[in-house]
């Protein structure tokens, strides 16, 4: 017996920068744990039916490692009965816990399932993890590996997008945030208090309060030294046809380096009428694909267009869209590929460039801040879609109930 | 004014710690505001070279002033406090010159941790002084920079015992350890060995400040430190069953501080401070074991009118178990001592005991030879009374018979001085009944040891119906002289601490009627924080001994035409002494096996007969029953008279028995658990389990009135 998914909620920490940042001395499993106590109590959970915590994790060692959605549901004193797991879609993670929470209640097999995802950037900096993309020459030789940054200088150079596009992009994506936060439009931040009940952090705090293009284009190119290096050789090797990468990405017009934790509640309608759980809204279709790992940062726009058809639905029938901004011309790709000629209905409250990126939980936050716009504007559809390492991309269809 | 500023001609600042109308320096919060001023004006100084923290007190710096500790409740203004002082050491810890710390004496707690900011530090190498991190020991942990720097200066393996246990080091130690880095012979040569580290370290930086640091040994994530990292966790909870959150905290700021920055990892500090500082089990050990014995110490239980006593001859009648304890302690305590026994040979013995425990104490490197000749020296074992003559005190410590304890007093007082003071130390027999039969009744009173003597700090003093004041009085010097802890009670039937410790025993043997596990029940007795489980503690007194105070406490009461209540536990003493003649360890098994050298099993026949309930009790049904049988006999005694105040009945339950250190004593343990909530839950252990459990009224009073213990 097959059922539909439902999302009864969605909540997330503030994001805490990485240098000097608030969330530094908050270890990643309380950091969960804190949210798992705040989902709990909000909805009056009875923890021994949650059938499954999906927690995803880009850096699953040192403070995150052996399962940290497990450690976390124990160390918040859920129920003994609470099994979980920690998963790794890279960038995609967070979403893929929803995805995956999503597939486990339609398959009517599981009912309710606590789905998010966690990342603290600053304690478990990226490439802690090693792996054989990057450090088995082999492996990295035979698949033309090069860094991210790279490939989104790649995006750039193939469209033809410039260094004042990204910086614009980027100031909007950062006015957009700091509106959003001067008018507390971002509901499920659940504030972050230390075990005396004195607060440590309760909003974004990446944010800049001021910035201007002139400052933003200021800043050093971030890739420019290892592309010449040899990245961009290998880069090249396998887009010929591209004379030189032009380095236009920086600090500035990427995504932050932040830390940050986000649950999703997923569940069937059954279990959400038993619990008095109000749906707010549906898994219309999930998606993952990928493409090329060397560009590796295209994959939103077929991930999109793998859901949408899914869901049986255009890209004009999307009220609203979050499109991960790891880097600036990952977001204008997908414009491009999307036809979607303005960002009025696009990454509304600003996004990663501006808020930051804790890898493994962005996908659940932009869930929950999908879902607060939605309702704030009473829209009903809404897309989150992600680039994801290795060429991967990622996406989900939602509607509002 | 806290600080003196001394600037010489060699540019060096001396920074004197002197806190005004006090013997020993503390931290306070005006400390730290003086303390600013004067890195303020260090700070400002044009050609400074270096400076130097000193004390002008006999001691460096004792620690923190835990009459400020005490009283801050509110989390907030804690944390606060914590940080702006930690600020201002951070400050002066940074001022870019070199600091050294010379150490004249003894620097604990907040003093060490103030001593760690310091650059560099030397110390006289003096017998007395000791060093270290007590903290733990009254709940809290070093809130001062010291859980963020010892890691950081010594490595984690070595800085996490000094941390968890509290021990106090000597110079030589404290050196080797890593926490003074040199030592001096006198304050002269101190001074010279500080200015010239500081002439030869002119731009010095902490390790934890210089580009290049590594965490000594690794940090809590380096492989060489996982297993212990791992196992430590478990190491700590087996001492103390979760019930102490302070060295559970100390561990983990330490590990979590390890793994971030300096500035963070004193913040995680200050957070595990917070929560143990405003905690209740860290107010309870203050409250009984600083403020309450402070208040036992100064004399809050004896009589003010009555000038100091001395005590130089004391006798002591009986070599046994108690009475050779008592020798020692008077000895090692410079006074003269006539123990006497039925004979010789047995008296002889006694003395070996004695030499068996300094011999021990030799080993472990407390006592000299010197010493322990001089105590051997001052007893005199006799089978002969006239030997007594001379005695200003006489100690009976006689098997727990009525007419053989009457006997020996007519034998022995006589021999007393004039004034002189008999003592009997019974443990249940009441002392009015005993004092009927001396000649001198107002000169007779109870001074009750604790097994065994010479490890047991708490002595009972118990006050009869005639016992004067100027008796009292020098009972309680007399023990005070010997190093243990006076409580004063008056008379009752097992006193105070035998009678509520009973009540642990009795509601032990109680459970196991109801068909609870032997195996549970001991288990809740230890979660519930004492020593040994109740089945286990009743083998080692001897079922049989309880069976012989009972009978003669129901033969005393009948005597005197009362009624006797016998408890549900009297069928289980009843039934392991005269059906299966199993009357303790003594008697080669009670409730446990004793098998030889072998670890000690609880009887495996327990269960037969006393057959196993089909719904038996929850843990914490069990600890609560242990808890409040005790509290609640506690405040009948406070109630009746026999307890006199509260610290004498809190400190009394902690070192006479082992009532648990955090929950504060047996009355603190009824203001921790809030006065009407308890009273909820007396009437509902009432209901369920017997009126033995129904709350006094004075509670009821208490509760209107607002009051707490």
């Amino acid at each position: 017996m097959t059922s539909e998914a439902y999302i009864f909620d969605s909540i997330r920490s503030p994001r805490g920068k990485r240098k000097n940042g608030s969330l530094n001395e908050v270890t990643p499993t309380d950091l969960l744990s804190k949210l798992m106590i705040s989902l709990s109590d909000q909805h009056n959970l009875e923890t021994s039916l949650v059938d499954d915590v999906v927690i995803g994790c880009v850096m699953p060692v040192g403070d995150q490692g052996a399962n940290i959605g497990k450690a976390a549901a124990q160390y918040a004193g859920w129920d003994t009965d609470v099994p979980g797991m920690q998963i790794n879609r890279f960038c995609g993670s967070g979403l893929e816990a929803i995805n995956i929470a999503a597939m486990k209640i339609k398959s009517g097999w599981e009912n309710l399932i606590v789905s998010g995802g966690v990342e603290s950037m600053s304690r478990v900096p990226m490439g802690t993890d090693g792996g054989s993309m990057v450090f088995e020459p082999k492996v990295s030789l035979k698949t033309n590996y090069v860094p991210q940054g790279i490939g989104a200088d790649l995006i750039a150079t193939i469209d033809k997008l410039s260094r004042s596009d990204l910086d614009a992009f980027a100031l909007e994506s950062h006015k957009r945030a700091l509106e959003a936060q001067r008018n507390n439009k971002f509901n499920s931040i659940i504030p972050i208090y230390d075990q005396n009940g004195l607060l440590i952090l309760e909003k974004d705090e990446h944010i800049r309060q001021e910035s201007s293009i002139n400052e933003l284009s200021k800043l050093k190119p971030s890739f420019e030294f290892i592309g010449k290096m040899g990245y961009d050789a290998v880069a090249q090797e396998k887009y010929p046809n591209v004379e030189k990468i032009n380095h236009v990405h920086t600090a500035g017009n990427s995504s932050g380096i932040v830390d940050g934790a986000a649950l999703t509640l997923i569940g069937s309608k059954a279990i959400g009428e038993d619990l008095g759980l109000k749906p707010r809204a549906i898994i219309r279709s999930i998606a993952t694909c990928s493409t090329d790992p060397t560009i590796m940062l295209t994959g939103p726009a077929p991930a999109t267009r793998k859901a949408l058809k899914r869901a049986k639905m255009k890209i004009s029938d999307v009220d609203l869209i979050e499109v991960n901004e790891a880097f600036a011309a990952v977001v204008l790709r997908f414009m491009k590929e999307m036809n979607i000629d303005n960002t009025d209905n696009l990454n509304v409250n600003g996004g990663s460039i501006a808020m930051g990126h804790p890898l493994g939980a962005t996908g659940s936050m932009l869930m929950g801040t999908l879902l607060d716009e939605l309702e704030y504007r009473d829209l009903t559809v809404g897309l989150v879609t992600l680039c994801v390492a290795g060429g991967m991309g990622i996406a989900t269809v939602i509607e509002r109930v | 004014m806290a600080f003196i500023y001394n600037k010489d001609d060699n540019n060096i600042v001396t920074l004197t710690m002197d806190t005004a109308n006090k013997s020993v320096n503390l931290i306070n919060e005006d400390f730290y505001k003086s303390l600013l001023e004067n890195v303020m004006k260090l700070e400002k100084e044009s050609n400074l070279k270096g400076v130097i923290l000193a004390s002008a007190k006999k001691t460096f710096l004792a620690g923190a002033d835990l009459d400020m500790l005490y009283n801050i409740n509110a989390a907030k203004t804690c944390y606060d406090i914590v940080e702006s002082g930690k600020a201002v050491m951070r400050r002066f810890e940074l001022i870019g010159k070199p600091i050294v710390a010379v150490m004249n004496g003894t620097a604990l707690g907040g003093g060490m941790e103030l001593a760690l900011c310091c650059h560099y530090r030397i110390a006289v190498n003096n017998s007395k002084s000791k060093f270290g991190f007590p903290e733990v020991n009254l709940g809290i942990l070093p809130g001062g920079g010291g859980v963020a720097r010892l890691p950081r200066l010594i490595g984690l393996e070595s800085s996490l015992p000094l941390l968890l246990e509290g021990r106090q080091l000597n110079a030589v130690q404290a050196q080797s350890k890593g926490l003074i880095n040199e030592l001096a012979s006198n304050e002269e040569e101190m001074l010279s060995k500080a200015i010239s580290w500081i002439d030869s370290n002119p731009n010095y930086e902490q390790p934890w400040d210089q580009k290049s640091f590594k965490f000594p040994g690794g940090n809590a994530h380096h492989p060489k430190n996982a297993q212990m990292i791992a196992v430590a966790p478990a190491v700590l909870r087996k001492k103390t069953r979760g019930n102490f959150p302070a060295p559970e905290a100390i561990l983990s700021a330490v590990i979590e501080g390890s793994l971030v920055d300096f500035e963070t990892a004193s913040r995680i500090e200050s957070r595990f401070f917070v929560q143990l500082s405003n905690g209740k089990v860290s107010k309870n050990i203050m409250n009984a074991t600083w403020f309450q014995m402070n208040a036992l110490n100064s004399g809050v239980s004896r009589p003010k009118d009555i000038s100091l006593t001395s005590t130089s001859k004391v006798g002591v009648i009986g070599s046994g178990l108690m009475g050779h304890g008592i020798a020692y302690a008077s000895a090692m305590a410079g006074m003269e001592v006539v123990m006497t026994d039925v004979n010789q040979e047995s008296a002889n013995n006694g003395l070996k005991r004695i030499r068996n425990i300094l011999e021990s104490a030799q080993k472990r490197g407390l006592i000299d030879q010197e010493k322990m000749d001089a105590a051997l020296q001052r007893i005199t074992p006799t089978n002969d009374n006239k030997l007594l003559k001379g005695c200003d005190l006489i100690i009976e410590a006689v098997f727990e018979d009525r007419d053989l304890k009457a006997k020996v007093t007519a034998k022995a007082e006589n021999h007393l001085v004039e004034n002189g003071v008999f003592a009997s130390n019974t443990s249940s027999i009441p002392i009015t009944s005993l004092a009927e039969q001396s000649a001198s009744p107002e000169k007779f009173i109870g001074i009750h040891f604790f097994s065994p003597v010479h490890k047991m700090k708490l002595v009972e003093i118990i006050k009869g119906k005639m016992t004067s004041p100027q008796t009292l009085a020098k009972a309680f010097d007399y023990v005070l002289k010997i190093k243990k802890i006076p409580i004063v009670v008056n008379d009752s039937r097992g006193f105070y601490t035998s009678r509520v410790f009973e009540r642990y025993t009795g509601e032990g043997m109680t459970l196991l009627t109801e068909g609870n596990s032997a195996k549970n029940i001991e288990s809740a007795g230890k979660q519930a924080g004492f020593p040994v489980g109740p089945l286990a503690v009743i083998d080692e007194i001897s079922i049989g001994l309880a069976a012989h105070i009972r009978d003669q406490s129901w033969k005393d009461l009948k005597a005197e035409g009362k009624e006797i209540e016998a408890g549900p536990w009297d069928g289980v003493i009843d039934f392991m002494t005269k059906e299966v003649n199993r009357t303790g360890r003594a008697g080669h098994g009670g409730f446990y096996e004793y098998p030889n050298n072998e670890e000690k099993y609880l009887w495996p026949e327990l269960e037969k007969h006393f057959p196993l309930s089909e719904n038996p009790l929850s843990q914490q049904e069990m600890i609560d029953r242990f808890h409040f049988i005790q509290a609640i006999e506690t405040v009948r005694c406070y109630e009746e008279g026999v307890l006199t105040s509260v610290a004498d009945a809190n400190i009394g339950s902690i070192f006479g028995w082992g009532f648990p250190l955090f929950k504060g004593g047996t009355l603190q343990f009824i203001n921790d658990y809030g006065l009407k909530q308890f009273r909820v839950r007396a009437r509902d252990l009432s209901k369920q389990y017997g009126k033995r459990f129904s709350p006094p009224k004075l509670i009821d009073q208490m509760i209107e009135k607002g009051q707490t213990f």
